[in-house]
Parts: structure tokens; sequence; C-alpha cells
């Protein structure tokens, strides 16, 4: 049993992390009313934008600076989910377009992005495979903590994973406890309820809504990230990033919008979506295609659930979705 | 007067809207320890006013002087340092949120809920109020979500609060209860400035009526001097003639009987509990209770459009036939006569369409007659077209989207068709929410007129002072019950104002 959680959980927790920067940002994203579906283009943004920097730096350099391989990557990635985020403010916030419409215009955008910087990364580095592997970079990225091989099964549940790894677990926290208790979320999760209100509270809530959906989606970019450099070890393929996005908008939901509820929440998810890698070899092809539809189904019975619960508190921002108009 | 100083003096202030003139020179002085009543019609530009003072507008042309300073409030919360609170006809509250957030909200200081929630305390204890500052807004009653936006603005340490028709969703109790308050504010110091329909509210409570009209400032008067009629007059401009009809009922005869009418919404819980009551024609009778007491619900089952759970509702005919409404189809009981107008809070919620015009709505209800594919446009443009010069609706022309027309003149067309059906039966909801003191008279004259013609009238209204003079018979509700049924020219308004709170059994063992 054991030795199944040993195998089990670090791929759970794998699969989790990209799910988790993914549903904190969004929740973030959410509490401030903008509802952006674009959070899965986002990711992808985030994942190329990670990995154009990194293969500039190595293919210009024999040996990498530690610090430089891994700021240069981290910064494409946060400033290429910034423009995103960016550009969904000024399209909803500023110009009050439809915010689904935005959202699902910028998914498209993003993986087509994704898919066409990617495919030329893979001309150019000539490779016979459709796909570019950046192992020096991802050596970085996925260095597990010195102790991990020290402390038996302990070490490997909970200490062999990147740094990008347990950042997501803190970013959680720390955006947690501060919609929680601080002024700030007090004002943000009021411009996300009720943006009137907010306004004539002396709230500034054009501002709230661009600070927190670009943080938001800089927090979803760094799940495209870690997938790209920690999860696939360096190794970037078109539409290798898939379905995770929308999972990680779905999670949000099942989270109540609690972003301290997506770090158990986004490791199960983890676990169901590789679900199907641990049943035993032999058994019927048919059968290891219903447990890849694991997180789908899980996703579906939640939303089902989730709609029913009908605690006021539990419910979306009652503005979700809404452009916010200054004049009544 | 002169010994004291004005608090805030409002300078020639004009505020347009691209060509509409909201306001036009306006000058207004509030002095200290005062509370100043703002009478108008609807569009009179009272609200605008203010809001600009309260920072949500900027002036386009004059000046604001707050204690003899020239000020510029250019956002609520210049409004909020000057000391300046406005509590808004629709709440500005955080539902999720408790009282305390909700007061706390948008402050600069450090948030510590349970210090806080002892500062509201203290305020509460001072003015008079009853609230638990931990409570969630959505828990609350209409009154007590009130008292938290007062207390908000006193917590602020506002000087000046501005109450835009504070009492329009309060029963008699509260609002003399809220009369209480601010009669404690003024006491200590603070300046009130109240906007209001109701005449006798004004007298009660105010010490000085300023009147606008059109936009701009006609007069203000000492309350102690003042009377109804003139008030009236000087604010619409001519002399009204304030008398509400009441005809004696010819000839009624029994049109609607309700039978113990029970009715669960859909989570379950009892909107209507056991409601007999008899319509006849001929009669207006009235319904009143707070809002949500199963109004919406006994109106929308005997129209057809609620589930009932049991009960019986019979429409009686003219041969004495009985005919159980439950279970029918609403168009089956529309081709009866019966006829539904129900205003909900937003107005534009039922009965119209908000971006279809004047003709096209009138054809809502009017679409499924004749027998050719086509429908008939001609009628329903000539029934608006007869409705807008009836009703005096102020509208550029019967294909303007209904959601471009004032509140009132909305109400007016949807008032104007449900009766244009010669209806046998009027169940009508808050027919003259929110509307100024001409158009409400131009509505109770409709209402009288089909009462004359025999129609059966059910109406549901908000002011007791009206309901007593209009109605015929009061049905008061309380919590999805009949608390009571009384005589409309022999109960007045502190029993009606009991009833509505109170069950009938503890009521008639006072």
């Amino acid at each position: 049993m054991l030795d199944f959680l040993i195998r089990f959980i670090p791929r759970a927790v794998g699969q989790g992390i990209p799910l988790m920067y993914g549903s904190v940002g969004e929740t973030i994203t959410e509490k401030s009313g903008n509802l952006n579906l674009g959070t899965a283009g986002i990711m992808y943004v985030g994942g190329i934008c990670g990995v154009i920097g990194a293969f500039l730096y190595e293919t210009g350099n024999k040996t990498l600076n530690p610090f430089l391989g891994i700021f240069i990557p981290l910064g494409c990635c946060i400033a290429g989910s910034l423009a995103m985020g960016l550009l969904y403010c000024f399209l909803t916030v500023s110009l009050r377009a439809n915010q689904n419409v935005c959202g699902l215009a910028m998914t498209t955008f993003g993986v087509g992005f994704g898919n066409f910087f990617g495919g030329s990364l893979i001309k150019l580095s000539g490779a016979d495979v459709p796909s570019i592997a950046l192992s020096k970079t991802s050596g970085l990225f996925s260095q597990k903590l010195p102790i991990a091989d020290q402390a038996g099964w302990f070490g490997k549940i909970f200490l062999s994973y990147s740094f990008l790894a347990y950042a997501a677990v803190a970013i959680a926290l720390i955006a947690s406890y501060i919609i929680h208790n601080t002024r700030t979320g007090l004002s943000l999760r009021a411009v996300g309820e009720s943006p009137a209100t907010a306004d004539a509270a002396g709230i500034d809530v054009i501002k709230y809504k661009y600070v927190a959906t670009c943080i938001g989606a800089m927090i979803s970019g760094l799940g495209g990230l870690y997938y790209v450099f920690d999860y696939a070890s360096g190794v970037w393929s078109n539409d290798a990033f898939g379905d995770r996005g929308w999972l990680a908008i779905a999670l949000v939901i099942f989270t109540i919008w609690q972003p301290v509820h997506s770090i158990w929440a986004s490791i199960a998810f983890g676990g169901l979506y590789i679900l199907h890698m641990f049943i035993p070899a032999g058994t019927n092809l048919a059968i290891k295609e219903l447990y890849q539809m694991a997180p789908f189904l899980a996703t579906i019975i939640m939303l089902i659930i989730t709609s029913i619960r009908n605690r006021r508190e539990n419910q979306p921002p009652a503005s979700l979705g809404l452009s916010y108009f200054n004049m009544e | 007067m002169d010994a004291k100083t004005p608090v805030l003096g409002l300078s020639h202030l004009t505020k347009r809207f691209g060509k509409v003139v909201a306001n036009e020179d306006v000058c207004l002085d509030v002095y200290e320890g005062e509370i100043l009543a703002l009478l108008g019609e609807n569009g009179s530009g009272k609200t605008t006013l203010m809001n600009m003072i309260s920072g949500i507008y900027f002036p386009d042309e004059g000046e604001i002087y707050f204690k003899g300073e020239p000020v510029v409030i250019a956002s609520p919360k210049d409004a909020f340092s000057l000391g300046i609170g406005m509590i808004h006809q629709h709440f500005k509250l955080v539902d999720i949120l408790s009282a305390t957030e909700n007061i706390i909200l948008g402050m600069e200081e450090k948030p510590d809920l349970n210090k806080s929630a002892d500062r509201i305390k203290a305020i509460c204890e001072k003015y008079g109020f009853d609230i638990d500052p931990y409570k969630k807004i959505y828990e609350m009653s209409v009154s007590e979500k009130q008292t938290v936006e007062i207390v908000k603005v006193l917590y602020r340490g506002a000087q000046l609060l501005i109450l835009d028709e504070p009492t329009a969703v309060l029963t008699p109790q509260e609002t003399e209860k809220l009369f209480e308050v601010l009669r404690n504010m003024k006491k200590d110091g603070k300046s009130v400035i109240i906007i209001t329909h109701k005449l006798q509210e004004v007298l009660d409570i105010s010490d000085r009526v300023a009147i606008l009209r059109k936009g701009r400032y006609i007069c203000d008067v000492e309350t102690a001097s003042a009377n109804v009629q003139e008030l009236t007059d000087a604010m619409v401009g001519h002399s009204v003639s304030l008398n509400i009809e009441r005809p004696e009922p010819v000839n009624p005869k029994k049109r609607i009987v309700v039978e113990n009418l029970t009715v669960f919404d859909e989570e379950g819980v009892c909107k209507l509990k056991d409601v007999s009551f008899t319509a006849k024609s001929g009669e207006i009778i009235g319904i009143a209770g707070i809002a949500g007491n199963g109004q919406k619900e006994l109106l929308e089952a005997i129209a057809g459009l609620q589930q009932v759970d049991s009960g019986h509702i019979y429409y009686i005919g003219d041969d004495k036939s009985r005919q159980e409404l439950i279970g029918k189809d609403p168009l089956e009981i529309m081709d009866l006569g019966v006829s539904l107008s129900f205003v909900p809070e937003d107005r534009l919620g039922m009965g119209l369409v908000a971006n279809m015009g004047l003709a096209d709505n009138m054809m809502l209800r009017s679409f499924r007659k004749g027998n050719s594919v086509f429908t008939d446009r001609k009628r329903p443009r000539e029934l608006a077209a007869s409705i807008v010069e009836r009703l005096e609706v102020n509208t550029p022309g019967i294909a303007t989207m209904v959601r471009k027309l004032s509140g009132g003149n909305v109400q007016k067309v949807l008032v104007g068709r449900e009766i244009s059906t010669a209806p046998t039966v009027l169940l009508t909801a808050y027919a003259v929410r929110g509307l100024d003191i001409n158009s409400s008279y131009t509505i109770y004259d409709l209402i009288n007129q089909q009462k004359k013609a025999g129609v059966a009238v059910v109406y549901v209204g908000e002011d007791l002072d009206v309901l007593l003079e209009l109605c015929d018979r009061i049905l008061v509700l309380c919590d999805g019950q009949v608390s009571g049924l009384l005589d409309a020219r022999e109960t007045d308004k502190r029993e009606v104002g009991y009833l509505m709170t109170n069950l009938r059994g503890e009521a008639h063992a006072q």
C-alpha cells in the first residue's frame, strides 16, 4: 500500500500543481467579478513564453547560470501571462466587452499562440520528433529538496517536489489569507459582489478589477510553466497541455471560490487524471479509456452538486460576469 | 433661523445629462440640527441634486459650500471625508458580508472586526438603533438593512445625512422608529435631508420643506406653517385635488372566491397558508402587508402563474356559475377576464418587455387574436396612442423602447394596457410604486373607473393612507396568512400596521 502511495502521490501532485495554479489564479480573478474563461489560453501562453525564454538562453550558452536559467523563463512566463491579463481587462473592464466571449476568444488565441511559436521553435531546433526538449532548464526547475532522498517514504511523498510546487501551495495560502483577513480582501470581495456598493464606499473598482485579474493571470501562467519544465521535463509538444485549463476553471467552482481548498482538490483531481496509468497491465483498453474519463466525470458530478448547494456564502460572486458601468 | 449657520450651501448648481437638464440653478442652504424635507415629483431632480452632494455626480455649474468654505466633491470618498453621508433608495450593501464588514468597507483603518463591532454597538445605543453587528445582510429584513446603511454613514462621522425615500419600504411602526432615530440625530446637532413622496411624513418629521420642480428650486417653507394642499400645489405647479374618490360599491356580486389557499415555493418555504377571501365586483379589496409576505404569490395563484399546493380559487360568472381556476392555463384565465398588472421593484421585470416599443408591448396581450398568420399591428398601435393620450404618458413616440421611459410612464403604460382589455377582475400590485403624487392620482382614478364599471379590483399597495382611502375592504397578510379582514371605512392605520406584523390571534387579544 505504502509502495503504491509512494508511486501514486508524487505523480498526482505533479498533475495537480498546474491545476492549483490555474484555479487559484482564476479564483482571485473571479473574486473581482471577472469571469476569465481565457485561463486555459493564459496557461498556454505562460508555458510557451517560458519555453521561448529558455530556448533562447539555452541555445546561446553552453553552460547555464542557475539564477538566469530560472529567472529568464520565469520572467518571460510572467510577462506573457500579464500581457494576456491586461488584454482581458482592457477588453472587458475598460471597453466593457462581453466577458464570456472575450475569455473564449483568448483561450483560442492562447492555444494558437502556443502552437504557433511551439511549432516554429521545433522547426528552428531541427528536431526529428515534433517536440522540443530543454533538459538543462528543466533540470534547474525540477530540483527536489536536498533532503528528500534521506527522509524515506515521508521524503518521497512530501519533499520530492520542486520549488514551483511549494510556491503553488504558498500562493494558495497567501491568497486565502488576503481574501479573508485583510482590508484589501474585503474590498476585493465587495467589488466582485456589488461593484456599485464598492464604488459608493470609495473603492476604486476599476483598479481592483485590473489588479486582481492581472495577478490572477500571472499565477495561472505559472501553471503552464510548471507543466513544461517540471512535469513534462522540459519537453514542449503542441497541444500536450490539453484540457487542464478548463479543469482549473471547474475547480474554482468545486472549491467554492476558496483558494485554500484548491490545495487538496487540485491534487485529488491530479490523481483522477493519472488513475488510468495505475490499472493492472493487460486490462482491456476500453476500460482504460473509461478511467481517463474520471476527471471530467468528476467535474460534471461536482458541478451538479455545487448547483444544488444553496448556502449564500458558497455562491459565486454576485456580479460575476457582469460589466460595471460607473454611472448607474 | 439667522442664529444658525448653514452646514451645507448649494449655489447655482446645474447638471445636464446630454440635452436633458436634471438640475438648473439650484440654491439651497441646510442648517445645523435641522431636518429638511425635499419634495418634488418624479423626475424633478431631487435624487440628482443629492447625488451631486454625495459625490456620485459632479455638477456642471455652480458651487457647493460646506460650513462656509467652498468645497469640491468629486467622489463619494470626498463626501465622506467632509461628513456627508447618503442613504440610497436601493441599498448599497454586500449581501454576503456581515453588518460590520459592510460598515467598514472601503475605510482606511485597519480591519479589526471586534473593535469595529463595539463602536457600532455604541452608535446604536446612542441613537436608539437595534442591530446585530455580526448578522449577514442577506439574513436581514429591509428595515434592518436600512439601519445598517444609516449606521454606516454615522460610523464615518457624518454630520449631514441624506435619506432618499427611506420610508418607501417600511411599515408604519418601522417608520415611526426611524423618525425617532432622526430626531435623536437632530438633537445631537446633525443635519438631515430627507426625500419622500408621502406628505404626511414630511409634516411629521421635517422642520423645513424645500420644493423642486422640473429641476429648479421653487421655494422653501417652514413646516409648521405648511399644509398638504399648499405643498402639493407648489410641487406640481398647479392646483391638484387631493381627495381620492371612494364611490359606494354598486350591486356587488361575488367574483373570485379563494378558499384555504396554501402555496409553497420551490425551496419548500410556506408562502401562503390557508388564505380565504372573496373579491366582489364593483369593489376594491386592498391587500396590505410588508413586502414579501405572500402578496405576489396570491396574485399569481389567481392568475394561474403559481403552483398551488392546496385550496381552491373559484371564478363566479354573472350567471352564478362556479369555475375552478386552479389547474387552468393562464391563457384560459385571462380569457375569463382576469387581468394581472404587477409592478415589481424594478418595474420592468414582469409585464413589459424593456427593449420593445409601446405598440409592441400592447401586442403582447393581443397577438394571439385573429385568424390570419400575420399579426394585427394596427390595433395595438391605436391602443398605444390612446393610452399615451389619455394617461398623459410622456414619450417621444409609440415606437420608443419602454426602457427609455421614466418609471412613472412605464407604469402608466402597463396599467393602461391591462385596463384596456376590459377585465372583469383587475389584479394590481404596487401600481403607484415610486410614482409622484400627480401620476399616482391618475392611477387611482383609473382604478376607480374600473370599479365603477363593475370590475372586481384586487389592489396590493404599500401606502396605508392610500389603502385606507381607496379600498372598500382591506385584507391584511402577515407571514403568508390572513391576519385580518377590515372594513376600510372604519379601521385606521394603527390597526392595519399592527396586523401587518402580528397574526390574528395575538392582535385581537390586545
